[in-house]
């Protein structure tokens, strides 16, 4: 647990032992796990089901893989919002690489990496070595990708591909998580090849910002660059790095997103990038930097999904209804954490950190 | 002469800010100019109404700049005081359109019916203004993730208001305030925006306004030594953000004639944003000159004219812009000025030697 003392402020804390990171993080999972308990209680039905916890993470897998790259990037100090035009260029132009181009579904992988790859590293070499502001920048990110998904096709396309609607159609079966239908068949849990690679993708960012020289030199950019550029480390490099992830996870996320939906369309993921920052946000990454866990993220993501299953449970089916409770749930999770933060802060710039305790003056009861 | 040389100085400090958007439209122009003269003629024309009006490119361009050039003065405030943008305008702007159209059709549209609703959608503005202030000021939240909440819910809470529709108002006055008044050749919009400048100009004359913004942006923590209430200038910037979001609101629903959430200046915060920083103001707050962001609002809609009239579909006009905006930034970018003056300073040694 002591991994993550090189967050700034964390020095001298010997009686605290949660840092930032894992108090949020805790606040996160408790919060999510209180929500799914309560909608298990409240409205059953589906939410005794596995299915629906398996069916929040085939119908998100790509959103998580976004957002784990927006955590990379969020921990480094920074912001990416083109995020989402990424995954629709991509989406857009394997459909169409497949369907009118003869390509096969490896070529296909390497084209949504490849675009990816190309925003990541204009985006992150403009930011990390320009020193523009990366708002600005992604900005102009998002416009770009979003105006080249009208250029490469304005109607939607449906993906034709024989090789790739059976990946699509691919299902990982758990026999014993299943439930029985009314009928008396047994159905079994069903999880999508996209959970697999979200899943994996979370594995190897926690790996990549918990054990990696990398992801630690992360966390020191986003808590204070001015000390991390006195400690050695390659500030700018490690911006770089952050988008290049950031693009890179955005490409295999448009992928995921395209072996869900099966479809391009120039609206894919709208809003993506605003969901990835709220789940983000709501997992516990600040986005002063520094602070941040992509165990959270995942979390973030499911806390959102669940609000809106219980929203349309609980019979507030007008449209409106999904967006504003998800509004309100972001209201309250930047106010929790900026007023627990707030106070953590308070009490550790007390006089008691900075004099040792023997020459405290002791405070007769 | 020094004293020549000193002036020359103050000169430079005080416009080379106002060069990069003048420029951005100086080469819009010529390119203008190249590619087709006819971009700026300008006609009388008698419109549906039996109006007779100016009707051309550059009137169109001073039309349709009026939201966001409105939308930018505010953000120039936020961006000044707080260092950080106001993601929410776009959304809140379909909020207070919203309130403007519910209060015209609950009854007889009167003149006395359009200031009330026009009251309605600012009060409301300032309160979801107020709300994101509040959150940056008091609890000390970045304003893009402040802001970032009203931009995911903002829009639904406007069709809450509409109750699922898109409601349309049609009324002389209404069309008056959109378009053009009877007899009178130029469009409204572009007077309110005068008059917004005009009110903008004598606040930061007669009051310490933009000082304070100003001292806030630059350092929280003097300008709170010294007397100033950084938590009360922050709001009142967001406040003041609010009401130039109303009236962006109020014009762009008379123009169009019906309020639909999901469209109504949608992207817009982007878009203003982007004149704050084509303007010359640096995003991360301080000083600031609201010019700058004006001129930088006109520029953004003299490109998307442009496109337009090249036939640029609408939604690929986008990926042309990204690249514009690119461009800009880079030019404008602390690395490459240094660059660019460095190789000046060498080149310049070089030319003296060899004379």
């Amino acid at each position: 647990m002591n991994t993550n003392r090189q967050i700034p402020g964390a020095l001298g804390r010997r009686r605290e032992p949660l840092t930032d990171t894992q108090l949020l993080l805790t606040i996160t999972i408790c919060i999510f796990i209180a929500m799914y308990i309560l909608a298990m209680l409240v409205w059953g039905g589906g939410f005794l089901r596995p299915q629906q916890l398996f069916d929040m993470f085939n119908n998100n897998a790509s959103l998580i893989i976004i957002s784990c790259g927006l955590t990379i990037v969020m921990v480094a100090g920074g912001i990416d919002i083109s995020v989402g035009g990424i995954t629709a260029l991509v989406v857009m132009s394997c459909v169409v690489h497949l369907d009118n181009f003869g390509g096969s579904i490896f070529t296909s992988v390497l084209l949504a990496l490849g675009i990816g790859l190309a925003f990541g590293l204009v985006q992150g070499y403009l930011i990390a070595y320009l020193k523009i502001q990366p708002f600005i920048v992604t900005l102009a990110g998002m416009f770009f990708a979003r105006g080249m998904t009208t250029v490469v096709s304005v109607e939607p396309h449906s993906a034709k591909h024989a090789g790739f609607l059976a990946l699509k159609a691919l299902r990982i079966e758990i026999p014993w998580l299943g439930y029985t239908a009314k009928n008396g068949n047994i159905i079994p849990g069903r999880l999508e090849i996209g959970v697999v690679i979200a899943l994996a993708v979370v594995l190897l960012v926690f790996i990549l910002l918990k054990w990696t020289k990398l992801g630690r030199n992360l966390y020191a950019v986003g808590g204070n660059p001015q000390s991390a550029l006195m400690l050695g480390i390659n500030v700018k490099r490690s911006r770089f790095y952050s988008y290049l992830i950031s693009g890179l996870l955005a490409g295999i996320g448009g992928f995921v997103f395209l072996t869900h939906t099966g479809a391009g369309n120039a609206t894919n993921a709208t809003g993506a990038e605003m969901n990835a920052i709220a789940s983000s946000i709501i997992g516990g990454t600040l986005l002063t930097g520094g602070v941040g866990n992509v165990i959270g993220t995942l979390f973030g993501v499911l806390t959102l999904t669940t609000i809106k299953s219980i929203v349309l449970a609980s019979g507030l089916r007008d449209p409106w209804w999904q967006s504003i409770t998800t509004g309100a749930m972001l209201c309250l999770f930047i106010l929790l954490q900026s007023v627990v933060l707030a106070g953590r802060r308070k009490g550790r710039t007390r006089v008691r950190t900075a004099v040792p305790k023997r020459f405290r003056l002791q405070r007769k009861t | 002469m020094p004293g020549d040389l000193r002036k020359s100085a103050r000169f430079k400090g005080k416009y080379t800010q106002l060069l990069v958007p003048i420029i951005a439209i100086a080469v819009l122009v010529i390119f203008n100019l190249i590619r087709d003269s006819s971009f700026f003629s300008i006609a009388l024309t008698t419109n549906n109404d039996g109006n007779i009006v100016f009707t051309g490119n550059l009137i169109s361009i001073l039309n349709s700049a009026s939201e966001l050039a409105i939308l930018a003065m505010g953000m120039t405030l936020v961006t000044s005081a707080s260092g950080g943008q106001d993601i929410s305008v776009g959304a809140t702007a379909a909020i207070a359109g919203s309130v403007f159209v519910k209060v015209l059709r609950g009854g007889e549209i009167t003149p006395l019916t359009i200031i009330l609703g026009f009251l309605a959608c600012c009060v409301v503005a300032v309160i979801f203004g107020a709300f994101n202030g509040a959150l940056v000021a008091v609890f000390d939240i970045q304003p893009m993730i402040a802001t970032l909440i009203l931009f995911t819910c903002g829009r639904s809470i406007a069709y809450w208001i509409n109750g699922g529709a898109t409601p349309t108002v049609s009324d002389p006055i209404i069309k008056a305030i959109g378009g053009f008044i009877p007899g009178i050749p130029i469009p409204t919009p572009v007077f309110i925006v005068i008059l917004c400048s005009l009110v903008f100009a004598l606040l930061f004359r007669f009051t310490n306004l933009g000082f304070y913004t100003q001292a806030v942006g630059i350092n929280q923590k003097a300008a709170r030594l010294n007397g100033i209430s950084s938590t009360g200038i922050k709001l009142l910037a967001f406040i003041i953000l609010g009401v130039c979001v109303a009236v962006a609101g109020c014009i762009r629903t008379s123009r169009l004639g019906l309020i639909n959430h999901e469209t109504i200046l949608s992207g817009i915060e982007m878009d203003a944003i982007l004149a704050v920083a084509i303007g010359g103001n640096a995003l991360s707050g301080g000083k600031f000159r609201m010019a700058g962001s004006v001129i930088g609002a006109y520029a953004i809609q003299a490109l998307t004219t442009t496109l337009y009239a090249m036939k640029v579909s609408s939604t690929e006009i986008q990926a042309y812009k990204a690249v514009v905006i690119i461009l800009l930034v880079v030019i404008g970018s602390p690395v490459v000025k240094d660059a660019a003056a460095r190789f000046w300073a060498r080149h310049a040694r070089k030319t003296r030697l060899s004379l």
